[in-house]
């Protein structure tokens, strides 16, 4: 009978329809190559920087901005950044800020982390935390300073502390939202699997949350850097070593308008170095391994 | 408490027992009876599907009989803890699909230096040989589902229950899809309960049809399905009983129209 002929060979064809279905529904993951990358990650921003460098040239090429006090050439710029490469000073300042800033930044992850998961899964806590660590976010860490220098002095522990306040609310935060987006799906199908309570937090919702948390991280980053630079500014004092902050106080007491460019654009470079080589690359591992990040 | 797991050296009989089961929902207004005195019996090895229009029910059952969440008042006994299949794949996508599967291997409490391979020997199962290292978004659909029915049956349990787990495939994959489940079913004689509001699928794959009416949900009727399996959905004595449960199914839904 053709029917029981068809059921025969079903079974043995099941495996091959199977294997076809399977190839033609998944994509494979295909690099971009490097030109690609190049052109559309890479070059656009150099050719921002170089126009950016050109319209400054340009402003005192053609003596609209005559006054070197108000503003300096690149070149003089260039120099003053050279000069102190060459006095070895330029990675001191550097180092005395990264130095501070990671250090705190490490602090306030030990700190916001556990935090961040109390207020997430304790109701009381979080309706009493919550929204003072929102509150908080939103409060400009200069504001901190002051206090900060009453209570514990010039030294290195006020520069702690006011990134401690600048950071903290930030990570918990992110950990708050990454708990709170976790689909309770994943939840239901952990306690279905026997993940509760504490095997649950660990296996399920921390994994989970960490798209947020990571989000938290880079901004809490973003907070320590400048809260550490305000600070530097504000308490500015010999004896704490020059970071970066300090030398653009420098900079403007001595008039010395190179330097304050100098100590701007090294503050931004910085900046963005830290969150380019481990905040950003951080983020897109994660979103990619879980197929978050569309390439574009 | 109400859901109970019989003791191992009790002789078991029931793969799941559902006694006298309702169910209600605190409501503005009011308690609303979602289920109504519901009574199943799931045999070792039996598959089961529970068959019903939108608002019967069947989802919240198979909450109940998963353990996540209580019956107002009867009783569930399950012969330890059932697996849960859902209508979306509920992998994590955190992890590869191999540690998907060792992820239930490990809470159950396999040691370590057993999870890989009994891991890819599940994944073998499901035909998703050299998928271990994949991420969940690099699967199609139907590999996900495969990928979360070889989770859960990592699980070892003696019952799957399964809440619509192909309603979102397409149809040529649901209907592989409805040939290997029936095929692990028979390999490994498993007790499935499934539920489903496709009445086709529900023929195709059952021993035993059970039709819930809707709002609350009760016990309509049910269907000895003694057609030999391999069975197709296109077959004549499936599309048979389909039509007749379908006209069962049709009424059940009138009469909500007619108030």
């Amino acid at each position: 009978m053709a029917s029981t002929e068809t059921k025969t060979t079903d079974t043995a064809g099941l495996a091959g329809i199977e294997a076809g279905l399977d190839a033609l529904e998944s994509s494979v993951a295909r690099r971009t190559p490097f030109r690609q990358t190049f052109v559309n990650k890479i070059l656009p921003p150099v050719i921002a920087i170089a126009v950016v460098l050109v319209v400054w040239q340009g402003l005192i090429s053609f003596k609209i901005v005559t006054d070197p006090s108000k503003l300096p050439s690149p070149s003089a710029v260039w120099h003053t950044v050279e000069d102190a490469w060459l006095q070895g000073t330029l990675l001191d300042y550097i180092w005395t800020s990264v130095s501070r800033g990671l250090l705190g930044f490490l602090f306030a992850l030990v700190i916001g982390t556990p935090l961040g998961l109390l207020v997430a899964r304790v109701k009381f806590v979080r309706a009493a935390i919550h929204p003072i660590l929102s509150g908080l976010q939103s409060l400009p860490s200069v504001a901190w300073v002051p206090p900060a220098v009453i209570w514990l002095g010039l030294d290195n522990s006020m520069m702690y502390a006011v990134i401690l306040l600048g950071a903290v609310p930030s990570i918990a935060n992110g950990l708050v939202s990454g708990v709170d987006q976790v689909p309770p799906l994943f939840l239901r199908a952990g306690r279905t699997m026997g993940a509760t309570g504490l095997k649950g937090t660990w296996h399920i919702t921390l994994p989970a949350a960490l798209p947020g948390y990571v989000a938290g991280l880079k901004q809490g980053w973003a907070f320590s850097w400048r809260s550490l630079m305000a600070a530097e500014i504000i308490a500015s004092f010999p004896d704490l070593g020059v970071g970066l902050g300090q030398l653009l106080e420098n900079g403007r007491n001595a008039s010395d308008m190179a330097m304050v460019f100098e100590a701007i654009l090294l503050i931004l470079f910085v900046g963005i170095a830290i969150d380019l080589l481990i905040f950003s690359p951080l983020e897109r591992w994660v979103l990619r391994s879980r197929g978050l990040l569309v390439k574009s | 408490m109400a859901t109970t797991l019989a003791k191992a050296d009790e002789s078991v009989e029931h793969a799941a027992r559902i006694e006298h089961v309702s169910k209600s929902f605190a409501q503005p207004g009011g308690q609303q009876l979602v289920l109504d005195d519901i009574s199943i019996d799931v045999a070792p090895g039996e598959f089961v599907t529970l068959l019903g229009a939108s608002g019967c029910g069947k989802s919240t059952l198979l909450n109940l009989v998963a353990g996540l969440d209580e019956p107002t008042t009867g009783a569930i006994t399950t012969d330890g803890r059932p697996a849960l299949m859902f209508q979306e794949h509920a992998l994590f996508p955190w992890l590869t699909a191999g540690k998907n599967i060792e992820l239930a291997l490990k809470l159950r409490g396999v040691p370590k230096n057993e999870r890989r391979g009994k891991a890819e020997e599940l994944l073998e199962l499901v035909r998703l040989k050299g998928a271990y290292g994949k991420r969940v978004h690099e699967l199609s659909g139907g590999m996900r589902q495969r990928v979360a029915l070889a989770r859960a049956l990592g699980q070892e349990s003696n019952l799957l229950l399964m809440d619509e787990p192909f309603a979102a495939l397409d149809a040529i994959t649901r209907d592989v899809l409805h040939d290997e489940l029936t095929r692990i079913w028979q390999e490994t004689g498993l007790s499935v309960l499934f539920v489903t509001h496709n009445v086709r699928e529900a023929v195709r794959l059952a021993q035993r049809v059970i039709l819930l009416s809707s709002r609350p949900g009760r016990i309509a009727r049910e269907w000895t399905v003694d057609i030999p399996q391999p069975r197709r959905i296109e077959d004549a004595p499936v599309a048979e009983l389909s039509l007749e449960i379908t006209e069962v199914l049709r009424g059940e839904i009138r009469r909500h129209g007619q108030h």
